[in-house]
């Protein structure tokens, strides 16, 4: 576990910090593909989303659309509120609020 | 006071709303990385080392499920990517400057310290106070940062059974939260609609490899969208 972890962090570190060393120390070598700029406009919400959907779905690891399931309503009442207030932390912090009452109901 | 020094402060001055911003995920991350078991010095190392907070979170949800640490990697390698475009951004600003300002500098670069840096490098060049000024960012964003690491650590620590308590929500709520208002643009709502369908039928996959998968599907949806809307007559488009 330990070592796994040393190595899982000393490769985020080499990676994270060649991408930013990349132009600022070795840009004379180096060109950016415009096609490369389009596509990182969608990792964040692709990488994100990934996450969200089975964690919110299947919380349990099969597909739980049943009142059982906190996760779901809590994640579109923050979903919901950030996509309509554009505010982060009241957003999560709502989301909560309803994932903690329906759990309490449920 | 001299040049230096009111350079560094105007430069960690103006960052002072973004450290505001950072201070709830430096906290909700400290606290999340403990209630899924990760040891202290793990929590401490990833936020002092790497030093990037979306990376951070995906490492510690991944690191959770048990993925693999080429997935790891690969995923903080696409996550982390949009860096190398502040970094291109960047250079002609400092081309000039020697090795020993360039290295550091690059290490604390972070979306808050280019939305704010280049902000001040486009409007007053960077003169003799420009690295400065990136410099008192940059530090300000860092000592922060792990601040809020801390703080969130100690948090952890001192509710046991959060994990219990539906912390493991927190992270579906902060990354929804952060999603959510971007999906007005529809090639996003595209990338998100693709990726979420290929994690969810991918999810059984080792290593949590379905990441990678909905990670590309939903890179190329966005993509295809993007291309389709723009095919399309004026005053048509989303």
């Amino acid at each position: 576990m330990t070592m796994n972890l040393l190595l899982a962090i000393a490769g985020m570190v080499v990676v994270t910090y060649g991408i930013r060393l990349s132009f600022l120390v070795f840009g004379h070598r180096l060109v950016f593909p415009p096609l490369l700029q389009r596509a990182l406009h969608y990792v964040p919400a692709a990488v994100l989303t990934a996450l969200i959907v089975p964690m919110a779905l299947a919380p349990q690891g099969h597909i739980d659309l049943s009142a059982a399931n906190a996760y779901l309503p809590g994640t579109l009442a923050a979903a919901m509120v950030a996509f309509f207030s554009r505010q982060t932390l009241p957003a999560i912090l709502l989301g909560f609020a309803v994932y903690g009452v329906w759990r309490w109901l449920f | 006071m001299n040049l230096t020094r009111a350079a560094l402060l105007a430069g960690a001055r103006d960052t002072v709303p973004m450290l505001v911003g950072a201070a709830p995920f430096g906290v909700i991350f400290g606290t999340l990385a403990i209630a899924s078991g990760i040891p202290v010095w793990a929590v401490l190392a990833l936020s002092a080392l790497v030093f990037a907070g979306s990376s951070q979170f995906v490492a510690v949800s991944l690191i959770g499920g048990g993925a693999a640490l080429p997935v790891i990697w690969l995923t903080t390698f696409v996550v982390n990517l949009r860096h190398a475009l502040y970094s291109a951004s960047l250079l002609p600003y400092v081309r000039h400057l020697p090795a020993r300002w360039r290295w550091p500098l690059a290490f604390w670069l972070t979306d808050e310290t280019f939305a704010v840096v280049e902000r001040y490098l486009r409007e007053h060049g960077t003169g003799e106070a420009g690295v400065w000024y990136w410099l008192g960012s940059s530090l300000a964003m860092y000592l922060n940062w792990q601040l809020w690491t801390v703080a969130g650590v100690l948090l952890g620590q001192s509710v046991p059974g959060l994990a219990e308590l539906g912390l493991d929500f927190a992270m579906v709520a902060t990354f929804a939260a952060i999603v959510a208002p971007q999906l007005r643009q529809r090639p996003v709502l595209a990338a998100a609609l693709a990726a979420g369908t290929v994690a969810l039928l991918a999810r059984h996959l080792p290593y949590k490899l379905g990441l990678m998968l909905a990670a590309l599907a939903g890179v190329l949806a966005g993509l295809l969208v993007e291309r389709l809307a723009a095919g399309q007559p004026r005053g048509e488009k989303a």
